[in-house]
């Protein structure tokens, strides 16, 4: 069989990367609606769908897009969306129900300036707490930042992979300026892309129930038509999936939704170090702000400031262990971030008394490697 | 007159005789198979069910096995099955 | 033998009920149940296999009809159940999609995608019980409630113009519609089977009386509201959509009056984008 995977070197931008990774991780239907700086991962996708035998269908309005891509997902594909800041918003009343609902998809956000309008086609990375805590209610996310077209191609099969062994959606936290950057590439043979679809329940369809955690807290998710006439609802449910209105049902499923996240921090958190060993100042970075971070710990090296770099390729669950953890032997941390001090302020939560600083920006720019190594040298001083 | 207007399959079903069944416990009382059964056949009880309603009951008449009061119900507390051909 | 009293016999729709989840929320003398039980009749007499079929409500008291089911079954968010069915239309094309919702959720918040998937011809049938009012909150104006008519929140009438639902349909590309009231509930069975043997958009509204959050404030008894329905309807297919306003002085026309045949949505997709021969790895994701 010919292989849809399109391996080789490409010199292409993070949308289009991130679109390619979707049909390497084997998305089937695209939900969308055009929003900048997200547009090109829809218009990509738009072509390669039908490609492989999937669906593009471009909706009426955010909400709409959202929405469509469950609907798909209980059919038994994987299904994506994109947006960027207001379409975002928009999403959010949906990812509730794609959460308490068990449904795996894939969300794409190409961040912008905001609030409201702001800066279409300029970066930030300001919608990290709403991507946490956006719908309302409580729960877990899973959240990744790519720092590069390389990583918006990878971590798109990432995301799928988790939203189909967790049975929830996934946000790829991307941004103007990783979005519209050129480069290369490189999509490896299909055979060495390794995907991750959802268990699909066997066994007896009458006693069946959809939402009776497996080993790893999750259920098998059967698809229409399997015969296993499933009850799905964004009304609190017990196992079997059917609304009960009680304390100790609602106690029972957040139990399940949030440990299903909880207990597999291990599994789902992804970071990467880079010359922390010896460290007095720790940067803590993500997205495309890991990048001027990345350089801003080269120079403070030349400088002599033993500076290193933690960067969160998973941003929800946050790391909180790690932080503690090198709370406990570094003088500071500086948290690089394109906003007013977001994840900064997560931080700030796990460093106990060591000093957190923020170098940050309101949006439209990047931060200058500059503004970090003046932070680290007041820190310092 | 109840008769407001003749069953599309008025022809089959004038042959055919049915039994009406009710299920006292899941009837909420609103009456829409009394009042518009085309033969009058029902008539709601004197007694109560466990959620206080009078569920129907049937009169002399003879169920005409239409159905209505099946497709009406919104309880799924009423339905008709033709009854055994004992005297045709 | 007469005088019959409680059966040991099943209802015969109780393959197609949750039975576990009977009795179900609707108030005594709402019509809800009825719409509902007409159109699991229509399913039922089909003949098509229930794991053909899926189910998409809303939210509000007919948007708990997905809740009673007993087929693979979705209460989604208010106002979305045509994007949720029109996902699983697109991705599952062999499916039969059925929406069933009350007509703030479908007409109001989500009315937007209503017109859209009329649009677009999205083959689902969307069955919208109209009780002229927002009933699981209590009774507050809808955008169906009859101008001067008494809500929560027009207390003293409602200074605004209904929809007429039919009309917004058609206007929007609808192909099959239909409007009966819960009482015709033959006809209505019929528009549903109809609905469910054709291919596009179909879209019924069905009038259903909420005597507890309308009825009460405007002095209407369920068996008031289904003399109205009764008396003061006029059946006339293929009637214009602009005369179906629901005037129940002037008499509210029902009937079939759209039923076209155009191309659905799922149809053109496939023949204008996927290649000639259809790639291996598709369909049998489901
Ligand atoms: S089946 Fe028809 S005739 Fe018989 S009780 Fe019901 S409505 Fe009346
Ligand atoms: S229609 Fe059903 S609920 Fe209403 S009175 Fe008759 S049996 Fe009872
Ligand atoms: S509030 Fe009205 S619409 Fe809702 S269940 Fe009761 S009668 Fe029916």
């Amino acid at each position: 069989m010919k292989s849809h995977v399109l391996t080789g070197e490409h010199f292409i931008n993070g949308d289009e990367a991130c679109a390619e990774g979707a049909i390497a991780a084997g998305c089937k239907f695209f939900g969308g609606y055009p929003i900048t700086p997200a547009t090109e991962v829809a218009e990509q996708i738009s072509i390669r769908l039908p490609q492989v035998g999937g669906t593009f269908i471009q909706m009426e309005d955010e909400i709409a897009a959202m929405t469509s891509i469950l609907g798909a997902a209980w059919t038994g594909v994987k299904s994506m969306t994109a947006t960027s800041g207001p379409g975002f918003s928009l999403m959010m009343e949906t990812v509730g129900l794609a959460v308490v609902t068990e449904t795996p998809c894939v969300v794409v956000n190409v961040q912008r300036a905001g609030p409201s309008t702001g800066l279409p086609t300029q970066g930030a990375q300001a919608d990290m707490m709403q991507a946490r805590w956006g719908s309302h209610g409580d729960y877990e996310i899973i959240a990744l930042a790519p720092s590069s077209p390389q990583e918006m191609f990878d971590l798109t099969i990432t995301a799928f992979n988790l939203s189909e062994t967790y049975r929830t959606p996934v946000f790829i936290m991307s941004d103007e300026i990783v979005g519209h950057m050129s480069e290369k590439v490189i999509i490896p043979e299909a055979r060495k892309i390794k995907t991750v679809s959802r268990p699909r329940p066997t066994g007896r369809k009458d006693r069946f129930l959809p939402y009776k955690p497996g080993p790893n807290g999750v259920a098998p998710m059967p698809a229409i038509g399997d015969g296993y006439n499933v009850h799905v609802t964004g009304l609190t449910h017990d196992e079997k999936g059917y609304p009960v209105m009680s304390v100790e049902t609602q106690k029972e499923m957040m139990a399940r939704l949030l440990g299903k996240i909880r207990n597999n921090l291990d599994d789902i958190i992804l970071t990467e170090e880079h010359r922390l060993e010896d460290a007095d100042i720790v940067v803590v970075s993500y997205g495309v702000s890991a990048r001027t971070a990345y350089t801003a710990v080269e120079e403070a090296r030349q400088m002599g400031i033993k500076m290193g770099l933690l960067r969160l390729i998973t941003v929800w669950p946050f790391p909180e262990e790690k932080i503690r953890s090198l709370a406990k032997r570094v003088k500071g941390f500086i948290t690089v971030e394109i906003n007013m001090g977001q994840i900064c302020r997560e931080v700030q939560r796990f460093a106990g008394l060591t000093p957190t600083y923020l170098a940050g920006h309101p949006g439209g720019a990047i931060i200058p490697p500059e503004d970090v190594l003046k932070i680290a040298k007041e820190a310092l001083a | 007159m109840k008769y407001w207007r003749v069953p599309l399959d008025t022809g089959e079903i004038q042959v055919t005789r049915g039994r009406v069944h009710i299920i006292e416990e899941r009837c909420k009382g609103c009456g829409y198979c009394i009042e518009y059964c085309p033969r009058e056949v029902l008539q709601f009880s004197r007694k109560f069910n466990k959620k206080g309603y009078h569920p129907p009951e049937v009169k002399e008449e003879e169920c005409l096995n239409c159905h209505y009061c099946e497709l009406l119900c919104p309880e799924f507390a009423i339905f008709s099955i033709a009854a055994e051909k004992a005297e045709s | 033998m007469k005088n019959s009293s409680t059966t040991a016999t099943p209802h015969p729709l109780e393959d197609l009920v949750r039975m576990d989840r009977i009795p179900h929320i609707w108030c005594s003398g709402c019509g809800t149940g009825s719409v509902f039980t007409s159109c699991l009749t229509a399913i039922k007499q089909s003949g098509i296999p229930y794991n053909q079929f899926a189910m998409v409500s809303g939210i509000g008291c007919s948007g708990r009809g997905a809740g009673y089911i007993n087929i693979d079954s979705f209460h989604t968010t208010h106002g979305r159940a045509i994007p949720f069915a029109t996902g699983i239309k697109m991705a599952r094309p062999d499916l039969k999609v059925i929406v069933f919702s009350g007509d703030g959720d479908l007409c109001a918040i989500g009315g937007n995608h209503l017109i859209h998937a009329a649009r677009r011809n999205m083959d689902i049938i969307v069955i919208c019980v109209n009780n002229l009012t927002y009933g699981m909150t209590g009774g507050q104006v809808a955008a169906t409630t009859p101008f001067k008519a008494k809500s929560s929140t027009t207390t003293l009438g409602n200074p605004d113009t209904p929809f007429n639902l039919p009309l917004l349909a058609y206007a929007a590309g609808a192909t099959y519609v239909a409007r009966w009231t819960m009482l015709h509930a033959r006809d209505l069975t019929d528009a549903v089977q109809t609905a469910i043997a054709r291919k596009g958009f179909s879209f019924i509204e069905v009038l259903s009386p909420c005597p507890v959050n309308f009825g009460r404030r405007n002095r209407e008894k369920s068996l008031d509201t289904l003399r109205k329905y009764h008396e003061n309807t006029i059946v006339k297919n293929g009637a214009h959509p602009s005369e179906l306003d629901v005037d129940f002085n002037k008499g509210v026309i029902l009937g079939t009056f759209v039923n076209v045949d155009r191309p659905t949505c799922d149809e053109v997709y496939r023949k204008m984008y996927w290649p000639a021969e259809e790639p291996k790895e598709q369909r049998k994701t489901g």
